[in-house]
């Protein structure tokens, strides 16, 4: 399925997804599954529990590999460049692709070293150009204002919002170029929720953002374009306003209207 | 059972009841449209007054439930939040109270030109009006019938009915004139039939919004101010 659905010519896609296939321990958990995703858009994944949304979001930047019995058939393109193959390293292939997960989970350390830690790693030393990029990373998660007095403070102190907004910021602070977020949101309450959503929108100005949600309301919130995931399986995917009013498949409706056993 | 969506039932059995109990308040106000179009002009025929102002007392009933439709519509909307084929329905209702509500009141509008009518000697006897309320009361009848079987052909048929209503009228207004050009003295009769037939008329407008609105309902496809439902796209 294509996302060109409706005909009409689409922004370039960041991610060409073709024929992709996971499957755990010789199980097929999804697939195969051809996507384009657009840049600088969101795309939301939906769907019920073990559909293999999240499976398929974590295929996208080679996160599945860390799961033993892991097999993953099939291409992802990132600018046309594919990310699995020999002699791709996985770990620069995660710095172009970060991830956000569902519980925000910050290191056990201050709220400026959770930023600095991918920078440094990344080999990035200078004192002057760390302060640097913490600070724009923070300003960029919308979380500078609140923390800039106590950048040194443990980042197990922050709200849950926070920390999920640092986790955001961490992401950030080694540039990618697209951000996935499985259930970014799903533990805060509606205020950080709400939060997280400008967010993503802001975001979805520089970066390419791939989200998997259980809140359908958040997909019609936050998301350009929703792929619909039902048994390992993409249904639909089409326009967020399409999906969510005239959706073309019978599945995707009964799931969405809330039809489903 | 009425359905007008898709025959899967809801998860949540509370919100499968919500809808249920709408589409019946919709089915009742429809049936009390249908109701004061036929007892108005049967007034009008057999020259009675209490059937007219019985008929009256049906718009209040209209009136009743539109209010609670909409009260229902806005309840479902803000706590079930609903999408796609419930969305659609949801909006569709609440722009199909508003043109069976119109309906009601241009039934009140023609019984007070009956019981005006009804203190005068009859100026004719009446053959098209009658043609015409049945064309129009069929429509609104199938109208009903398509919004509850979600059958876009049949609300189709409705639209492209709605030519039969307006030859109607053109022919009763010429006819009315000739009344009045013949004897000045008719003209108060007249004209307050030529008001009736002008009812009836919009009544059929209103019928053909009511299959306009069951098409968008189905398909998700908006035909007003098109005529028919075009194969492009």
């Amino acid at each position: 399925m294509s996302a060109n659905s409706n005909g009409k010519a689409e922004p370039a896609p960041k991610l060409i997804v073709r024929d992709l296939t996971v499957s755990y321990d010789g199980k097929k958990a999804v697939g195969p599954v051809s996507l384009d995703i657009v840049g600088q858009h969101v795309t939301a994944l939906i769907g019920p529990s073990g559909c293999g949304k999240s499976t398929f979001l974590r295929s996208l930047n080679r996160m599945n590999e860390l799961i033993p019995g892991c097999r993953v058939a099939g291409s992802v393109l990132l600018d046309d460049a594919p990310i699995y193959g020999p002699g791709i390293d996985p770990v620069a292939v995660r710095r172009r692709i970060g991830m956000v997960f569902q519980r925000s989970n910050p290191f056990p350390k201050s709220i400026q070293e959770n930023v600095a830690y991918g920078l440094r790693i990344g080999g990035i030393d200078n004192p002057q150009e760390i302060a640097g990029r913490v600070e724009l990373a923070l300003t960029q998660a919308a979380l500078w204002v609140e923390v800039r007095d106590r950048l040194n403070d443990s980042a197990l102190g922050l709200s849950g919002g926070q920390q999920q907004r640092l986790c955001i910021a961490r992401a950030l602070a080694v540039e990618p170029e697209v951000l996935l977020m499985d259930e970014p949101a799903s533990a805060l309450d509606p205020i950080a929720t709400a939060h997280i959503e400008e967010l993503i929108n802001e975001l979805s100005e520089s970066y390419t953002v791939v989200i998997v949600t259980h809140n359908m309301q958040q997909a019609a919130r936050v998301a350009d374009y929703t792929a619909f995931f039902y048994l390992g399986e993409l249904v639909e995917f089409d326009r967020t306003d399409v999906i969510f009013t005239k959706p073309s498949n019978s599945r995707t409706e009964d799931y969405i209207t809330g039809r489903f056993g | 059972m009425i359905r007008a969506n898709t025959s899967r039932e809801h998860t949540n059995r509370e919100y499968e009841q919500e809808l249920r109990k709408l589409r019946e308040l919709l089915l009742l106000m429809g049936a009390k449209a249908e109701e004061i179009i036929n007892g108005s002009i049967r007034a009008l025929i057999d020259r009675d007054s209490a059937l007219a102002e019985q008929m009256i007392a049906v718009d209040r009933k209209i009136n009743q439930l539109e209010i609670a439709i909409d009260e229902l519509c806005m309840q479902v909307l803000a706590r079930r939040q609903p999408v796609a084929s419930d969305l659609r329905f949801l909006t569709t209702a609440l722009k199909l109270v508003t043109d069976l509500e119109r309906i009601g009141d241009l039934g009140v509008n023609i019984c007070e030109r009956v019981l005006e009518l009804n203190g005068e000697p009859p100026l004719k006897p009446y053959i098209d009006l009658p043609n015409m309320t049945q064309e129009v009361q069929e429509m609104l009848h199938e109208a009903l019938d398509a919004f509850v079987a979600a059958d876009v052909e049949r609300a189709q048929r409705v639209i492209a009915r709605d030519k039969n209503v307006d030859a109607y009228y053109t022919q009763i207004f010429r006819e009315l004139l000739t009344y009045m050009m013949e004897d000045p003295r008719n003209i108060f009769r007249a004209t307050r039939l030529q008001s009736i037939a002008k009812y009836l008329e919009r009544i059929g407008d209103h019928a053909t919004n009511l299959g306009e609105l069951v098409i968008f309902m189905v398909k998700g496809k908006d035909i007003r101010h098109a005529g028919k439902l075009s194969d492009s796209g």
